[in-house]
């Protein structure tokens, strides 16, 4: 442990708490309005959101069509139990709820489609994330169609900065991680992997499950923020957004997701008014950033994000264990 | 190093797009939060557009109180996030009151923020019972122009109990709203209550069937009845109407349905104005009724937007009249706007004699209308 | 029984409307192993071109039919030269986001050329019916019937007894090696785009005048159900793809009229994670593959 308190460290956690405090300021002092405020906790979720993917398709190479899926399993979940508990508790204990059912439905999904291959592990997640929706849309605990509204709004800056931080905390430690490896392994070569002894099943389904968890954590916070969850939400359009924001950032790379969650977060406010243009826009780069830098942006590479803490021995701990 | 030179860039960024919204207190602003695009927006779009019609009426009878009234339009594409979105940015931006959204999913969206800022919301056509409510109470903050889903099942029950002399009935309605399920559940209900009987359940189907043959014909196999209720909008209804007129057994029985039915393209969707006989549905505005206030709005909609209004453009037009009379009483603080708005009584509008009750909904009339080679041929008005 | 039978005639001409489009997905994945996911969109683009040539240049109904499947057929030349020819040689998951791209950018591009509203088909057929010992046919679900099954008669012709057919066969089977032969591959590839474009223009127009609602996103929930209805059958396989076509029509129709219409989707999608799973080369597929 003693590792943890070097200077590296050190200076990343003194930054962590000014940018919290600096944020905490232009909120406290409205000098980011409510609208700006909203656009701050769109890009945090959706940086939890495509890190989670990440793992999924940039780190393990498993292209998943079904992360909004997973998304509406949190997001319904903090929303029921915060109809009868609407407190900070509540959330907890939704999102917690949450994750469970991500892990329960995310393992039943992952041991079998990800034997399969590619383009067909797409359309069977694809498939898998238009199941969930009909049958959320078909419970009556969910509220059905119209979906459910009044939801206690418990979003702030310190709820947002937490989760965003332990995320990429997590994340981070994962890629870096004797599991991230065996991932990436499985990426550029599933035989190559196989053959030197990584069960590949079991990291698929591993990565998988992590990043639906993720997803769920995400979808929790999505439903306090906005005060209504209805199931087109949580459509294939949306699990298209998350994987163009993955693309263009790099497929692999982490900080590559974050850049580009916030860079597009700033496009969708700019291009508020052009709302056709902005789908077309973004439909486009996805074909171009595939043809000319199939990488992403940042490639696998990553900036910076040795700036947190390094927990790698936590993980790699656990996996001698297991 | 380079995150926090990101992070910096980040709150600079942000922090240079406070500045550029300042205002002019000169003209009164107006928000627009409405289906622009996507699958919903032909009810956001006629709404915008009897808007901006009002708006320029407006302008062009020297404003209110000698002040210009200016739009600000933001399109939600039916997303509830985005709707949230959209209403803080426009009260942001220092609009007096917000008109939307078209339907009610992300009406509910905008409800929190109204209520937060304190700033009115009004939706022409959101139907929902649960639009006004916060929780168990009313929000005092959202408005609705139109009369509410239980009103109107409970129309149309009667209608076809003492209109149509029904006594058996059929419901048919798509699972993916309150709207249709609301509708047929109190459509069973009254139905039932005035005597008739409801063949089977609710026949459900999803929003994005177009395909009801297999619905139609175990439909057609429950025996004679007299009324087929399609609790649906005009989308999926028109498909229903053409595939029951050719289904055996179904090619005359009588078509009942609620104001979703209205829509330019019924008897197209319904394979030709032929097909579209022995149609009801119940409606907010008709063009077929008689009122001089009916015929210049026909007039001058028709001229400003280039088609003939339908009940949602009509709404629209007088949700904008209200918001008018209301700032032309209270000013142009937000709140003062609501109180003057809550007490609106009487409102003479192109939809009925609008009042306000407890629950912000309006007490107003429905309108039935028969629906014969896709032409409106007789119109019955119903009180509340 | 009567009821029975009528539901099967309503499963068999939905049916038929998959199967066409799945001879597309087939056909293109048999060449060059990739899930147009833009598919179902060329479908949607067709059923536009198609009633853009009958409402504005006052086509008839045949006419129409040629102009959108020779215009739809140039699209997907289009599309497959700009969009997939440089990805041929990248990672499948690369070409599958750039078909994923492709298709989003059909559907938004249609939406804000066309308008998001829905459009009526114009119903240049008049739909007649004959009573058959009380079961009802439809004239138009006879058109869509016959057109596909010719249609996959005619295909199975090209690609079993023609140079062209030949040709795809080769390429499917080893790109490099028919280079060798002299097959021109490019050329090979396209055509076989243009040739499942085509289709799904005719399956576009078809759905136009039997569903009449067309709208943007008409393709999404018909593609998908068509790539299943592929895989069903037999992914790269002919026959393969109208069985599974009238499989997954029959299936979906029987489960609306006796089961709940609510789930048929969730059926249609599980159906395809138990092939997948169970038996991934489909019904007819075999070991040793058979390819276009």
């Amino acid at each position: 442990m003693k590792n943890l308190l070097n200077k590296k460290n050190l200076v990343s956690l003194v930054l962590l708490v000014i940018i919290f405090f600096v944020f905490d300021y232009l909120i406290k002092a409205r000098i980011l309005t409510p609208y700006y405020r909203t656009v701050l906790y769109w890009m945090g979720i959706y940086i939890i959101l495509s890190l989670g993917l990440n793992i999924i398709i940039g780190i393990t190479g498993q292209l998943s069509l079904g992360h909004a899926g997973f998304m509406s399993i949190g997001a319904y979940s903090a929303a029921v139990v915060l109809a009868s508990n609407p407190t900070i508790t509540g959330l907890f204990i939704g999102m917690g709820v949450g994750i469970v059912l991500t892990m329960i439905v995310s393992f039943i999904v992952a041991m079998p489609t990800l034997r399969l291959k590619g383009d067909y592990l797409a359309i069977a997640t694809l498939g898998v994330g238009e199941i969930i929706r009909i049958v959320i849309l078909n419970m009556t605990i969910t509220n059905g169609a119209s979906g459910i509204s009044n939801i206690k709004m418990l979003m702030s800056w310190p709820l947002l900065f937490g989760f965003v931080v332990l995320t990429i905390f997590l994340t981070n430690n994962f890629k870096q991680s004797a599991i991230g490896r065996a991932c990436i392994a499985i990426k550029e070569d599933e035989i190559a992997a196989e053959a030197m002894g990584i069960n590949t099943t079991k990291y698929k389904v591993m990565a998988f499950m992590f990043g639906a968890v993720l997803a769920s954590v995400a979808g929790s916070l999505f439903a306090t923020t906005y005060y209504v969850v209805k199931p087109e939400t949580f459509g294939v359009n949306t699990s298209i957004n998350i994987l163009i924001i993955v693309v263009f950032g790099g497929m692999g790379s982490l900080s590559g997701s974050i850049i580009s969650t916030i860079f597009i977060g700033f496009v969708n406010m700019a291009l508020q008014p052009y709302a056709e243009m902005r789908l077309i826009s973004y439909a486009l780069v996805l074909i171009i950033v595939m043809i000319f830098r199939p990488q992403g942006l940042m490639g696998a590479k990553e900036v910076a994000l040795n700036v947190l803490p390094d927990f790698k021995s936590f993980f790699r701990k656990k996996e001698k264990s297991s | 190093m380079k995150k926090l030179i990101s992070l910096l860039a980040l709150t600079l960024l942000v922090l240079s797009g406070l500045t550029a919204c300042t205002s002019t207190p000169k003209t009164i602003k107006i928000g627009l939060n409405l289906e622009l695009t996507g699958e919903v927006s032909v009810y956001g779009v006629p709404e915008k557009k009897a808007a901006e019609l009002a708006v320029a009426e407006i302008n062009k009878a020297g404003g209110i109180d000698g002040k210009q009234v200016e739009l600000v339009i933001y399109d939600n594409a039916y997303d509830t996030a985005k709707a949230v979105e959209n209403s803080q940015k426009l009260i942001q931006e220092g609009v007096v009151a917000i008109l939307g959204s078209a339907t009610s999913a992300p009406t509910m969206a905008i409800g929190p923020v109204a209520l937060e800022s304190e700033v009115l919301t009004i939706t022409p056509s959101g139907t929902n019972a649960k639009v006004t409510m916060n929780g168990d109470v009313v929000n005092p903050f959202v408005f609705r122009a139109c009369f509410i889903d239980p009103f109107q099942g409970l129309v149309l029950a009667n209608f076809a109990s003492d209109n149509l002399s029904a006594k058996k009935a059929v419901v048919m309605g798509s699972n993916s709203s309150d709207y249709a399920k609301d509708l047929a559940s109190i459509f069973t209900t009254q139905f039932t209550a005035n005597g008739g009987e409801v063949l089977s359940d609710v026949f459900y189907y999803a929003d994005s069937d177009t395909d009801f043959s297999a619905q139609l014909t175990s439909i057609a196999a429950l025996g004679e009845f007299d009324v087929l209720f399609v609790a649906d909008y005009a989308a999926r209804a028109g498909l229903i109407i053409n595939q029951a007129r050719a289904t055996a057994g179904l090619e005359t029985v009588a078509i009942v349905g609620p104001d979703g039915f209205e829509s330019p393209d019924l008897n197209d969707l319904a394979g030709g104005a032929s097909n579209v006989n022995n149609v009801y549905f119940s409606t907010h505005f008709s063009t077929i009724v008689d009122n001089a206030k009916v015929t210049s709005f026909i007039a001058a909609y028709t001229a400003s937007a280039g088609e003939a209004p339908s009940a949602l453009s009509a709404l629209a037009y007088d949700a904008m009249y209200m918001l008018f009379a209301a700032i032309d009483a209270a000013g142009t603080d937000p709140v003062k706007v609501r109180d003057a708005m809550k007490a609106t009584t009487g409102f003479e509008g192109v939809t009925g004699t609008i009042s306000f009750d407890a629950l912000n909904n309006p007490v107003k009339s429905a309108i039935v209308v028969q629906l014969t080679n896709g032409e409106q041929t007789n119109a019955v008005i119903v009180n509340p | 029984m009567t009821q029975f039978i009528q539901q099967l005639i309503n499963g068999l001409s939905i049916g038929s409307v998959y199967a066409l489009i799945a001879l597309g997905y087939t056909m293109v994945y048999g060449i060059i192993k990739l899930i147009n996911f833009a598919h179902g969109d060329i479908f949607m683009f067709g059923a536009y071109v198609g009633m853009v040539a009958i409402t504005t240049f006052k086509l008839n109904f045949f006419a129409a039919l040629i102009v959108a499947m020779a215009v739809t057929a140039l699209f997907g030349v289009i599309i497959e030269r700009v969009a997939y020819k440089p990805l041929r040689k990248s990672s499948k998951t690369a070409a599958l986001i750039t078909a994923i791209g492709v298709s989003f950018l059909i559907q938004n591009g249609t939406q804000l050329i066309m308008g998001a509203n829905i459009y009526a088909f114009p119903q240049i057929i008049a739909n007649q019916y004959f009573d058959v010992y009380g079961v009802r046919i439809n004239l138009l679900q006879l058109v869509i019937f016959f057109t596909s099954i010719i249609l996959m008669f005619i295909l199975q012709f090209i690609v079993k007894k023609t140079k062209l057919g030949r040709a795809m066969r080769s390429v499917a089977v080893d790109k490099d090696a028919s280079v060798l032969m002299g097959v021109n591959v490019d050329n090979t590839i396209t055509i076989t785009f243009a040739i499942g474009s085509a289709l799904a223009a005719a399956a576009g127009i078809m759905v136009g005048l039997y569903y009449i609602k067309i709208y943007p996103f008409m393709g999404f929930a018909p593609g998908l159900k068509a790539f299943v209805a592929a895989v069903f059958g037999g992914i790269g396989i002919i026959p393969g793809a109208m069985i599974g076509g009238f499989a997954i029509g029959l299936i979906e129709t029987l489960v609306a009229g006796y089961g709940s219409t609510l789930y048929k989707d969730a059926v249609v999608y599980g159906i395809l994670i138990l092939i997948l799973i169970v038996k991934p080369s489909g019904l007819l597929g075999k070991n040793v593959k058979e390819k276009v």
